[in-house]
């Protein structure tokens, strides 16, 4: 059951944006959200969206994907949308009690809740089209040069990819501990929030001792294999940018300034 | 000399206990061994004989702590040595899951040689090359958690021979598998000895793994308490019985004949062998 959970969301694929470099998938995103953060009319909203549902036709993600991962954030978007909502001040038009509903406050609502779901839905972008290890490894150069400021980039990278390595494998041995529980009857279904978190501590002891076990024979592993650090490293796979990536580049540039020249001129 | 490949000379190895008032308690005591170039050696033991510490001076994970580890003429101990030791002596360790260190099985066989700087093309020709020995060229962008365990060790073989080692510890190999990978990672190591001729380290507490070897090195205790060829080694069925091993099933039965008072030899590894040497025996008769 717990096998079911789709790891790091992504939806491997072969389409142009899958097969984008990741850093240009990581530094469009933040073109992308510097955009967004810049919108201030529907022009430029329309424009942003506009790019969003280009970039979502090409990948061929399915809708129900994207909106599927909105779940976890309609919270957020539906309690921003309301503050804005009551708080801002401009023309009134329906009062109720303390509340004031005035007409700036409902485009400020809109364009927020606009913008809070066009923001995750642009970074769904990145995590769905590429492969946790390109992500990383991505990361890894474009961080590169902070390694001048003694900041581990490799080691952090390395660690990052050692995480998502082990996900699955623990995830089937938690499958396993919590079988071997039920069957000496541990019940994780039933109760009041307490009682379940409770009955998650027999599942989670054994789980701890033995990620710590795992680490010790993997890092033995590791340096059987010659590791020492990422110094002298090469790879096997080696990123480079193509013209794809040069125009992609091109386009997420031209939006913003677009963006930032509306917003110039207040249009 | 030439052809000794790793002298071990009167190692000797404790762990550093916990708190200071209990006293170390040796775990090899002056172990001595020669490994010549291209053999086939399996190490025997029960669980807590040394064997496994033993494997683990091959390749400079442990230091001695007492005598000395010369690997292709490299004192393990030697600090500035350490890469060039590991990159000659790999290590196959016995859960495959733990030793896998990517999300996709080429890049996992990539991970030695990138850590030993090999360049882009020839990473590639090592990998598809470390792959096809093993048999699992067609899975290189299957992710390895979805594979079998006997898979998973093939890729874990695949990694190590990568980095196109001299000589293969194998820690176990086998211990966690089903009979099939079993076969599968016992017919590898075969290949490795027979093909790319590699001197080939077996730790196994398997009988029927270590038949197949040149030369059977029986620990108990962290000493060397047999050493010799299989057939020799296998004709002391008491006293491998006494140290918690048994022998192989043939082995044993030849055994149990003559304790019944039939004249038949005991040395038959296989069971062609065996059945071979009861039909003469009958047919002697």
């Amino acid at each position: 059951m717990l096998r079911d959970i789709t790891l790091g969301q992504y939806f491997p694929g072969t389409t142009v944006v899958h097969r984008l470099d990741p850093r240009t998938k990581i530094l469009m995103v933040v073109v992308y959200i510097a955009a967004l953060f810049n919108a201030k009319n529907w022009i430029s909203y329309a424009a942003v969206l506009a790019f969003l549902i280009f970039a979502v036709a090409v990948s061929r993600i399915r809708l129900s994907a994207m909106l599927r991962g909105l779940k976890p954030v309609v919270f957020i978007v539906v309690l921003t949308s309301l503050l804005n909502l009551f708080y801002a001040r401009g023309e009134p038009i329906a009062h109720w009690w303390i509340f004031t509903i005035t007409r700036e406050g409902i485009k400020a609502a809109v364009l927020m809740a606009a913008r809070l779901i066009m923001l995750v839905m642009g970074t769904f972008m990145l995590t769905y089209t590429t492969s946790p290890i390109m992500l990383t490894y991505g990361l890894e150069l474009l961080l590169n040069p902070l390694k001048k400021l003694k900041v581990p980039v490799h080691e952090l990278a390395m660690m990052m990819s050692m995480a998502l390595r082990l996900i699955p494998t623990l995830i089937e041995e938690t499958d396993k501990i919590m079988s071997a529980q039920k069957a000496r009857g541990a019940e994780f279904d039933t109760g009041n929030l307490i009682e379940k978190a409770k009955a998650m501590l027999p599942v989670l002891v054994p789980l701890f001792l033995s990620s710590f076990r795992r680490a010790d024979e993997l890092a033995t592993a590791m340096e059987a294999r010659c590791y020492h650090g990422g110094e002298g490293r090469t790879r096997l796979n080696v990123l480079k940018f193509a013209r794809r990536d040069y125009l992609t580049f091109a386009v997420g540039l031209l939006l913003l300034a677009a963006v930032l020249v509306l917003k110039r001129f207040g249009l | 000399m030439d052809n000794t490949v790793i002298k071990i000379d009167g190692l000797t190895f404790f762990y550093t206990p916990d708190d200071e008032d209990t006293a170390p308690q040796d775990v090899l005591s002056g172990v001595s061994l020669e490994i010549e170039k291209g053999s086939f050696v399996a190490v025997l033991g029960h669980n807590g004989s040394g064997k496994s510490t033993l494997a683990r001076h091959l390749n400079a994970l442990l230091l001695p702590k007492g005598g000395s580890v010369t690997v292709f003429g490299m004192d393990t101990r030697d600090e500035a040595l350490m890469l060039e030791i590991r990159r000659r002596v790999g290590m196959v360790f016995q859960n495959p899951d733990n030793q896998i260190v990517s999300n996709v099985v080429e890049e996992d066989v990539a991970f030695a040689p990138e850590n030993l700087g090999v360049p882009t093309p020839e990473i590639r020709q090592r990998v598809d090359e470390a792959l096809k020995t093993v048999g699992m060229y067609k899975y290189r962008t299957h992710a390895p958690h979805l594979l079998s365990g006997g898979q998973k060790q093939r890729i874990a073989i695949a990694g190590v021979l990568a980095m196109r080692p001299k000589c293969v510890v194998f820690d176990e190999p086998t211990a966690m598998l089903d009979p099939q990978g079993r076969r599968d990672v016992m017919r590898i190591i075969g290949r490795m000895k027979n093909e790319l001729g590699s001197t080939v380290i077996l730790i196994t507490h398997h009988m029927e793994e270590a038949a197949r070897a040149d030369r059977v090195v029986v620990m108990s205790d962290g000493k060397i308490v047999m050493d010799g060829p299989p057939r020799q080694i296998f004709t002391h069925v008491e006293e491998l019985e006494a140290l918690g091993l048994t022998v192989p099933g043939t082995v044993k039965l030849m055994w149990e004949l003559r304790q019944r008072g039939l004249d038949v030899p005991l040395s038959t590894l296989t069971v062609d062998e065996c059945a071979n040497a009861l039909a003469a025996h009958f047919a002697g008769k």
